[in-house]
């Protein structure tokens, strides 16, 4: 096998492995879920001021930054340190398959991933709280979801290559993204958070890709949407990612 | 002669300032299973890692299946399996579907389900690999290592922690091997293991090879016969008669003496027990076992451990 067939062989066992493993699909696809059930459920009809939504149609884009990222960053920095510890990265080094066709079939399996999650939170929104789903905005959607994927995939490679041991993947990978969650207005509204917050969180590409996904969901958009500004400091985060993955990725146990 | 499956020439490589391997050479033919011996430590796992085209080398000239290792490409892991020492399975698979996923990787790979039966899982091709016993884990490493079809396979210290039968059940996968032509490496630190399987082995110490050739060449070497028996309680080799004692080495009691022609020292020994009225319990005469040579020429430091 090689070329497309082969990263679709690659993919294909990786989905297998993904829908098979409980924990992954509870902390991947089921727990953003919940986080819009209650988000959702809790803040329905609460009045986002500053941006003159209701809180169901603030938590849809809020809880889609968190899917994406869950598929892609966390997925990826759990699990790579994991399976290099393990030698399972060293082990398939030592086969014919090329690098690039595995890191493709990864790749693939977190944007199938979040295609699926974003099809179920979007459904879930339009359905159980009467969120539209876009359509003058959707080229905007489209095009922020993959730059949002590729970057947030691009970080997870370059996480999983700076995290030293098994242990630690699960421990350094909450505590990157977990408080800029907080912070960048993903669970706590935007209107809630001091501006010195928000303007911290403005280092970092949650907050920017949340933006840029919210722009895309919000009814007031007038236009097409693009967050043109916004997706450029996600790409560049994303790139940086990449060297930084380039760089320092390991296939061989630190040990 | 064709073409050696594996040549080494004045092979080195330091790590900081320690020199691990300090200038080795091999040779292994094709079919050949080869095994290769060393306490922990010696350069061992560093001489296979540079074979595997895993590490990088500091000097001399090596040749695997024809290539530079430190070169290795597509074409040339299509031709060569591992087993590593340590890589665990996906918990997630079968072993059917690891090894069909294995399969997809080589450009002619073995059939899937002929290669699970060969190493014995047959009866657990559909179970999680999770459920398997460590030995069957082992076996299933195999098989992963075997369905490119390869014409040379890395095992490195494949029974590492196994129970006895495990042990023998894996020596019967490995068996089979030979019979499908394969050249075969084997790392291990087991003599028994490199007695029953190899053609042909290498002991390295300290980063060097110190003997090398048939298991029974090596056993050969040096003393042609040992006398073992058991000391009665309160003597010691000082006591045993005729200067044999100078000869003996004691270990928990445990009289081994290496001599040439048995005849004599075995008639000076059952004599002295006769007159003194005692026994020589657990007397046994035989060839030495691979294991104290190789304790011998490792100086015995931590082989095994």
């Amino acid at each position: 096998m090689s070329g497309l067939a082969l990263v679709l062989h690659q993919f294909r066992f990786d989905q297998k492995i993904f829908w098979r493993n409980r924990a992954a699909v509870f902390f991947t696809a089921l727990l953003p879920l919940i986080f819009l059930f209650i988000l959702a459920s809790v803040f329905k009809n609460a009045d986002i001021s500053t941006l003159d939504v209701k809180g169901a149609t603030y938590y849809v884009p809020a809880i889609l930054t968190l899917a994406v990222i869950s598929a892609t960053t966390v997925k990826l920095a759990t699990n790579l340190p994991a399976e290099r510890e393990a030698g399972q990265l060293k082990r398939v080094r030592g086969t014919p398959l090329p690098p690039a066709d595995f890191v493709a079939g990864r790749v693939g399996n977190s944007l199938v991933i979040t295609l699926i999650m974003v099809v179920l939170v979007s459904v879930i929104g339009a359905v159980v709280y009467g969120v539209d789903i876009p359509t003058s905005t959707m080229p905007a959607l489209l095009v922020t979801l993959a730059v949002g994927a590729f970057s947030f995939s691009c970080l997870g490679f370059a996480l999983a290559a700076v995290i030293p041991s098994e242990d630690a993947a699960p421990a350094v990978t909450n505590a990157t993204v977990l408080p800029l969650y907080f912070l960048s207005g993903v669970f706590i509204p935007e209107d809630e958070l001091p501006n010195g917050v928000l303007n911290f969180a403005d280092a970092f590409p949650i907050r920017h890709f949340f933006e840029a996904m919210f722009t895309a969901w919000d009814p007031n958009t007038t236009g097409s949407g693009f967050e043109l500004g916004h997706l450029a400091v996600v790409l560049a985060w994303g790139l940086f990612g990449l060297v930084i993955a380039v760089r320092f990725f390991r296939w061989e146990p630190r040990r | 002669m064709a073409a050696p499956v594996i040549s080494v020439e004045g092979l080195r490589k330091s790590y900081d300032g320690f020199e691990a391997v300090r200038g080795i050479d091999l040779e292994v033919g094709a079919g050949e299973i080869f095994a290769f011996l060393g306490p922990n430590g010696a350069g061992k796992t560093t001489t296979v890692e540079i074979l595997e085209g895993y590490r990088t080398r500091n000097a001399g000239e090596v040749s695997v299946l024809g290539i530079d290792p430190q070169r290795a490409d597509r074409g040339w892991r299509n031709r060569v399996g591992f087993v590593l020492q340590e890589s665990r399975l996906v918990p997630e698979l079968t072993p059917r579907e690891a090894v069909e996923q294995y399969a997809g990787y080589y450009s002619s790979p073995r059939d899937v389900d002929e290669t699970v039966n060969l190493v014995g899982l047959g009866e657990k091709a559909n179970a999680r690999s999770s459920k398997l016993s460590g030995g069957q884990q082992r076996r299933l490493d195999v098989a992963l290592a075997l369905i490119g079809d390869p014409e040379l396979l890395f095992l490195d210290e494949p029974t590492t922690g196994f129970d006895p039968s495990a042990r023998r059940r894996f020596w019967d996968v490995i068996a089979d091997l030979r019979k499908l032509g394969k050249t075969v490496f084997l790392t291990t630190h087991y003599m028994d293991e490199a007695q029953t399987l190899a053609d042909r082995v290498a002991i390295i110490s300290g980063g060097r090879i110190v003997a090398s050739g048939s298991p029974e060449s090596l056993r050969d070497r040096g003393v042609q016969t040992e006398i073992r028996f058991r000391l009665p309680q309160g003597l010691g080799a000082a006591d045993l008669p005729g200067g044999l004692g100078d000869q003996a080495r004691v270990d928990a009691g445990m009289v081994t003496l290496g001599v040439g022609d048995p005849v004599a020292p075995l008639r000076e020994l059952t004599t002295w027990a006769q007159q003194r009225g005692f026994g020589l319990p657990g007397l046994t005469v035989g060839a030495p076992s691979l294991e104290d040579v190789y304790l011998e020429l490792t100086d015995g430091d931590a082989a095994g451990a």
